[in-house]
């Protein structure tokens, strides 16, 4: 009998699991209950099961990370509808972060961040943020 | 509402608009098709059903067969009922998402007019399309004749979407011999096809949106073992669905079908084992060599895969030679029906000699003589108690004789 994987707790039990406990399909449910307006939730408050991404954090693939330098960021949400990680931390418009469990460093936010300098850099994953920020760059000059 | 279709109680029908008509029987939610030939009338047909107020449902014209089989992965998944038709070249296209949609578990239709694979470019049928999708995952359904390909497209929709089954299904006919070959077609009446087949039952529907689903994740070595075996388990154990299917269909047409097919079987000594067409061929021949005193039967599979492996055994346990005939090159070895019904036979505990005959390939006929010189070939071994000739052979090929082992 398949087991019904949004009751399971631990994603190490899912692992742990037989040939017969398993969806025929592998089809994995994204919410442990059902959700009728998702895009309303926050993030914080869905009821993730255990087989969504959400619960698979893998930011310790990333080699390089982006650094959010608020000064400079107009909210203009481009990072946010950008990312494929779903990453950058958004409320109301206003920009918050960058979610670091989930985010492989892929660079894209930096790339387009329209800002002058931009708002989001990328700098060695062992630097700390607060280094990182006090070294950032001025504006550029139009030539 | 579709407008139902007035139906003789006897249509002269080819095997293509059998196939077609069952599936506008089948009220189906997505067609997704790319035409090749000989399916091309299938999906044809049904476009017209469609255009004149026949279907129901939706009919997408993709750009390949590729994406003929992955719109139909993705209807499915998105919960409805979901078929197509196709042959050779855009089978082997299609390969990529067969495997997708046996693993997915999704229980899509595929009428396949089975036919030859280039090179050399040919429209003709064999069964190379039919043997290179045989480790796909699908249940296989056989059919000889248009009546057959009728009725098994029907049972198709029933058996793989039984909650206890859940897979795709392929029902093979023969490319041109049945495909365009008019014969007479019992049908049901559009509302008992209906009622036969029943309500789709989505399972995991993607269009379920208050419960979010993933289908075709990926699954490493941690998962990926696991969901083949249960993918395989409910493979195997689909034989009782079938079955059930096929009593049920027999109850209301009195046409019978069984996993194995057999001809004249109880009393054989030699029996040619073979699918498709060539069947109702070697019928003719065994008759006439049942005139001269020779045993004759014949063995076919209905169902291939799952492989009816305790069926074989048994219809075979008293036959002294069996030819298997293998209509598609066989690549560096015996021919796939050598392999498995050798082994179906080893593993029950018999020896009788088992002989490969290599025939049809690309649309070659193999007439009644042919056959009765394989019987005449069966009865020497089953005398000798041996083999007498070479175990693989090339039945109505030119050029110097050809044979290996």
């Amino acid at each position: 009998m398949a087991k019904d994987l949004k009751e399971i707790k631990d994603i190490e039990e899912i692992k742990e699991l037989g040939w017969d406990e398993l969806l025929p399909g592998a089809a994995l449910f994204s919410f442990r209950e059902p959700v009728e307006d998702v895009a309303e939730i926050p993030m914080e408050e869905r009821p993730y099961a255990p087989t969504n991404s959400h619960e698979w954090q893998v930011g310790d693939w990333r080699v390089e990370k982006p650094v959010y330098n608020r000064d400079y960021c107009i909210d203009c949400q481009f990072c946010w509808v950008f990312c494929p990680d779903m990453s950058i931390l958004s409320r109301d418009k206003k920009m918050i972060g960058v979610v670091y469990e989930h985010c492989k460093g892929c660079g894209i936010c930096v790339e387009v961040c329209p800002t002058n300098p931009k708002s989001l850099l990328m700098f060695p994953e062992h630097m700390d943020n607060q280094e990182a920020l006090a070294m950032w760059p001025k504006k550029e000059e139009k030539k | 509402m579709a407008k139902k279709y007035e139906l003789n109680e006897v249509e002269v029908w080819d095997g293509n608009m059998a196939a077609a008509h069952a599936l506008r029987q089948a009220d189906i939610d997505i067609v997704a098709a790319y035409p090749i030939t000989p399916s091309t009338p299938i999906v044809q047909n049904y476009s017209k059903f469609l255009a004149d107020g026949y279907v129901d449902g939706e009919f997408i014209m993709v750009e390949s067969e590729h994406s003929a089989m992955s719109g139909c992965v993705a209807a499915s998944a998105a919960g409805v009922r979901a078929a197509t038709a196709t042959s050779s070249q855009g089978f082997a296209l299609m390969v990529e998402v067969l495997y997708q949609a046996s693993g997915m578990r999704l229980p899509i239709v595929l009428t396949v007019v089975n036919r030859a694979l280039a090179a050399p470019l040919n429209v003709n049928g064999d069964h190379s399309d039919m043997y290179l999708g045989r480790d796909a995952g699908w249940i296989n359904l056989c059919s000889y004749n248009p009546q057959e390909a009728y009725d098994l497209t029907l049972m198709a929709f029933r058996i793989g979407e039984d909650l206890n089954v859940r897979l795709p299904v392929m029902v093979h006919q023969d490319g041109f011999i049945c495909s365009h070959t008019a014969q007479n077609v019992r049908p049901l009446q559009d509302e008992e096809a209906r009622e036969f087949v029943g309500e789709f039952k989505p399972v995991n529907s993607m269009l379920d949106v208050a419960n979010p689903v993933t289908h075709g994740v990926q699954t490493e070595e941690d998962w990926h073992f696991e969901h083949k075996a249960r993918q395989h388990n409910d493979l195997m154990n689909s034989m009782k669905t079938i079955n059930e299917v096929f009593a049920e269909f027999k109850d209301r047409t009195g046409r019978e079908y069984t996993p194995v097919y057999t001809y004249k079987m109880d009393d054989a000594d030699v029996a040619i084992f073979a699918l498709g067409t060539t069947v109702e061929s070697a019928r003719i021949a065994a008759d006439q060599m049942r005139q001269k005193g020779i045993k004759a039967g014949v063995v076919s599979l209905r169902v291939l895969r799952p492989f009816p492996f305790k069926e074989v055994q048994e219809v075979l346990s008293n036959v002294k030679a069996v030819a298997t005939l293998d209509r598609s090159a066989p690549g560096g070895t015996f021919g796939m029906l050598f392999n498995e019904i050798s082994a179906a036979l080893l593993a029950g505990g018999k020896k009788p000699v088992v002989l490969n005959y290599i025939y049809g390939l690309g649309g070659r006929d193999t007439t009644i003589n042919m056959l009765k010189e394989v019987y005449e070939d069966l009865d020497k071994c089953a005398k000798a108690g041996e083999a007498v000739v070479p175990l693989q052979q090339f039945l109505g090929l030119r050029g110097p004789k050809l044979s290996f082992y």
